[in-house]
């Protein structure tokens, strides 16, 4: 039995996170050794990250060395579909784990050819809560939301979309016809993310993509990339 | 561009649980860690620091450490959390406040560019050990 006359109280202080983001820092400072932009991509499932990661892999293969880690709870579905492509995929199995952390990746990053790639995208778990605190050592945070999703969705999940560096407004090609209100999805987005530049696209029809090329490029050229992912 | 073999991929990363989960386990191994430094066998109360939008649910990490903690030198410890209000620093006029809902603007001059300097903490505070 314990004896209560000797309990003493003890300061700790120490964020519950500080290993991840020393983990996290790491893997930035291996990055940037390599001259890679890191981009974690986040949204909830369905929102259609692996069919405009697949877009991308395509379009942009001449253009840019690019390998993906992809992070899925039980399957290895978006990794097949990924592989199609050509670029070098990692899958990370989470099993039920919600998100992401740093150390995950860094694992990731020693399956993955070396040199590192000039563009590295990361595809988290489909979730908007989870993943935001968890620093993974990415340069940027790339949010999604398509248009099938309700325009209120930043307000619902404000973080993930306050530490953005990009928004990407996704399936356009069929905003018309679930009834899409543009100006209000804008208007929720700008509500939290006042400074991220927010980029419609549809993957299907190619609309908007070049924007979305563009800022990546920008990135690999570090003069663009914004928002702060750290937390 | 690079090209990958037809070789296996996928990394396969030890399976883990809820976010909450992860996050009670770091908690308790720090304070082992610190009980230990101490020589402390036992472990009567952990205080947390938990920002209001650190997006971890109290009721799950609750759950968390009552699984977590049995059979452990902290089995039937007290769980404290002090939370900690979001903070805004006003990109405008700089002014600091504390944001009603995550959507409210800066409280002097209403402008909606304010910065998050507290609110996100998930820190071990300190123990009460023996």
């Amino acid at each position: 039995m314990a004896d209560r006359e000797t309990t003493r109280t003890i300061s700790v202080q120490a964020s519950v996170l500080d290993k991840n983001d020393a983990l996290a820092a790491r893997n930035r400072a291996r990055f940037d050794a390599a001259g890679s932009l890191a981009v974690n991509m986040l949204s909830s499932p369905g929102s259609g990250k692996t069919s405009l990661l697949e877009r991308t892999l395509s379009d942009l293969a001449e253009s840019v060395p690019m390998a993906v880690i992809v992070g899925d709870l039980a399957t290895d579905n978006d990794a097949a579909r990924l592989r199609e492509r050509g670029a070098p995929i990692v899958q990370i199995t989470t099993g039920d784990l919600c998100h992401l952390d740093a150390a995950m990746v860094a694992q990731a990053i020693e399956a993955l050819p070396e040199p590192l790639a000039r563009l590295l995208f990361i595809e988290n778990v489909g979730n908007l809560v989870c993943p935001v605190a968890f620093d993974l050592g990415e340069h940027a945070r790339a949010t999604l939301m398509s248009v099938t999703e309700g325009e209120d969705k930043p307000l619902k999940y404000p973080a993930v979309f306050r530490t953005a560096g990009v928004v990407v407004v996704t399936k356009m090609d069929i905003a018309d016809a679930v009834g899409f209100d543009r100006a209000t999805a804008i208007r929720c987005i700008r509500a939290v993310a006042p400074d991220a530049p927010v980029i419609e696209v549809s993957a299907r029809t190619g609309l908007g993509l070049s924007e979305w090329y563009n800022w990546l490029m920008k990135g690999t050229r570090r003069d663009c990339v914004n928002g702060d992912t750290r937390r | 561009m690079l090209r990958s073999e037809s070789v296996a991929w996928p990394v396969t990363v030890e399976p883990r649980r809820m976010h909450e989960l992860s996050i009670m386990e770091s908690v308790l191994e720090m304070a082992r860690a610190r009980a230990a430094e101490e020589k402390a066998a036992r472990i009567h109360k952990i205080v947390l620091r938990i920002g209001d939008v650190s997006g971890v649910s109290l009721d799950a990490l609750t759950f968390a450490f009552e699984v977590l903690a049995r059979d452990t030198q902290a089995a039937g410890a007290e769980l404290v959390v002090e939370r900690v209000p979001a903070r805004c620093r006003c990109g405008e006029c700089d002014a600091v406040y504390e944001p009603a809902d995550p959507l409210a603007g800066c409280s002097a001059c209403g402008a909606l560019r304010g910065s998050l300097i507290q609110g996100r903490e998930l820190e071990l505070s300190s123990l009460e050990v023996s």
